[in-house]
């Protein structure tokens, strides 16, 4: 699930000052799930929003929606009518949404409400951890479920570095070493030797090193052809 | 218990202090009222368990939401009473009351609204809920 985190309140107020009507755009994707960018949540902004309005006077039209998915032009395309009436968007979707949204080619801008901070899991309640930074290759097969790359505070394929005390890691005492999870985990699983596999010098091309990527399924791009 | 407490004060009936939540707050405040505030049993005593300290979390947040729109986050409050204790709930309305007066309007008000009621002592209060009928000229 990707997580996000509110924007500082000034920062949000700075972006939409020269806005008379405002559309607050919620997402009833991953950031409902992490209650960020909900329907609760746009309520909640909306109407801090209004307040801080009344309180100085100023007379601003503040409407809320949430869609589907703000990174799917079927959901957005039906509400494309109360995008064009407002004067900006702010989006309480992740950066996707953001930019789906800004790409339609409206001539109404779309200002983030949110940060996206990491692709993670939930936990508990309030409490999300990363799990993944989608670099492409995944090596979770050998590394019993565990991730060194999004995990690992070196991203480090062969670990654990010396870095690694009591189970920690040296960054800060309350991360994890991930090579001392892997190693647990892959000793429960009696895997063990895959500790000693040494996995080779990769290449980074399928992560972000290799630029923006794109997916291309021919499969699906030729049924949708003949669909089409 | 005869127990008067201001007239001012609009009560919303909920079953639990833990059916409150932040929007709730906020939109009292978006719509002009001077002050809210939540009224739960005491701690460590909810029904439901952990309602009113669900409501104690959503009280703060939503008065940190004021907060950063300026607003006097006191204009929300939380207090805790027991569900038969007639007499602190009387009391709680009169201090909140106090207090908002205190505050004076909300930034918000339009002026639309009813006049900014002037102090009132207690005693003129209960007569005013009480007005005697009036002798008939002649």
């Amino acid at each position: 699930m990707i997580i996000g985190d509110l924007k500082n309140t000034d920062e949000i107020l700075d972006s939409i000052d020269d806005a008379k009507k405002v559309l607050v755009m919620g997402c009833r994707g991953c950031v409902t799930i992490c209650q960020v960018g909900g329907e609760k949540e746009v309520a909640l902004l909306a109407s801090q929003l209004r307040i801080g309005d009344k309180a100085r006077g100023r007379n601003r039209e503040i409407i809320e929606l949430t869609i589907e998915r703000q990174c799917d032009a079927e959901f957005i395309e039906p509400i494309l009518g109360k995008v064009k009436e407002v004067d900006k968007v702010l989006s309480l979707a992740c950066g996707i949404g953001v930019q789906y949204v800004s790409d339609l080619g409206l001539p109404t801008p779309v200002v983030p409400g949110i940060n996206t901070t990491f692709l993670g899991v939930n936990l508990d309640t309030g409490l999300w951890k990363e799990r993944c930074q989608a670099c492409g290759d995944c090596v979770l097969e050998i590394t019993g479920g565990i991730c060194p790359i999004a995990r690992c505070s070196k991203s480090l394929l062969n670990g654990p570095c010396g870095g690694s005390a009591d189970g920690k890691c040296e960054i800060d005492p309350d991360v994890e070493c991930a090579w001392q999870l892997i190693h647990d985990r892959l000793k429960a699983l009696g895997k063990l030797e895959n500790i000693e596999r040494v996995i080779p010098a990769r290449s980074w091309a399928t992560s972000r090193d290799g630029g923006p990527r794109t997916r291309i399924r021919e499969d699906l791009r030729s049924i949708s052809r003949e669909e089409g | 218990m005869r127990l008067s407490y201001p007239t001012n004060v609009k009560i919303v009936r909920v079953p639990c202090s833990g059916r409150v939540n932040t929007i709730h707050l906020l939109k009292t405040i978006e719509e002009g009222a001077d002050g809210v505030y939540v009224a739960g049993c005491l701690e460590g005593d909810c029904h439901f368990m952990e309602g009113n300290l669900r409501a104690k979390v959503r009280v703060e947040h939503a008065r940190e939401l004021i907060a950063q729109m300026g607003i006097n986050p006191d204009r929300i409050r939380m207090y805790n009473m027991a569900a038969s204790d007639g007499p602190r709930f009387a009391q709680v309305a009169t201090e909140m009351t106090e207090h908002i007066r205190q505050l004076g309007p909300s930034p918000l008000y339009t002026g639309s609204g009813p006049e900014w009621p002037k102090q009132q002592d207690p005693k003129e209060q209960i007569e005013d809920n009480n007005p005697k009928p009036k002798a008939a000229a002649g």
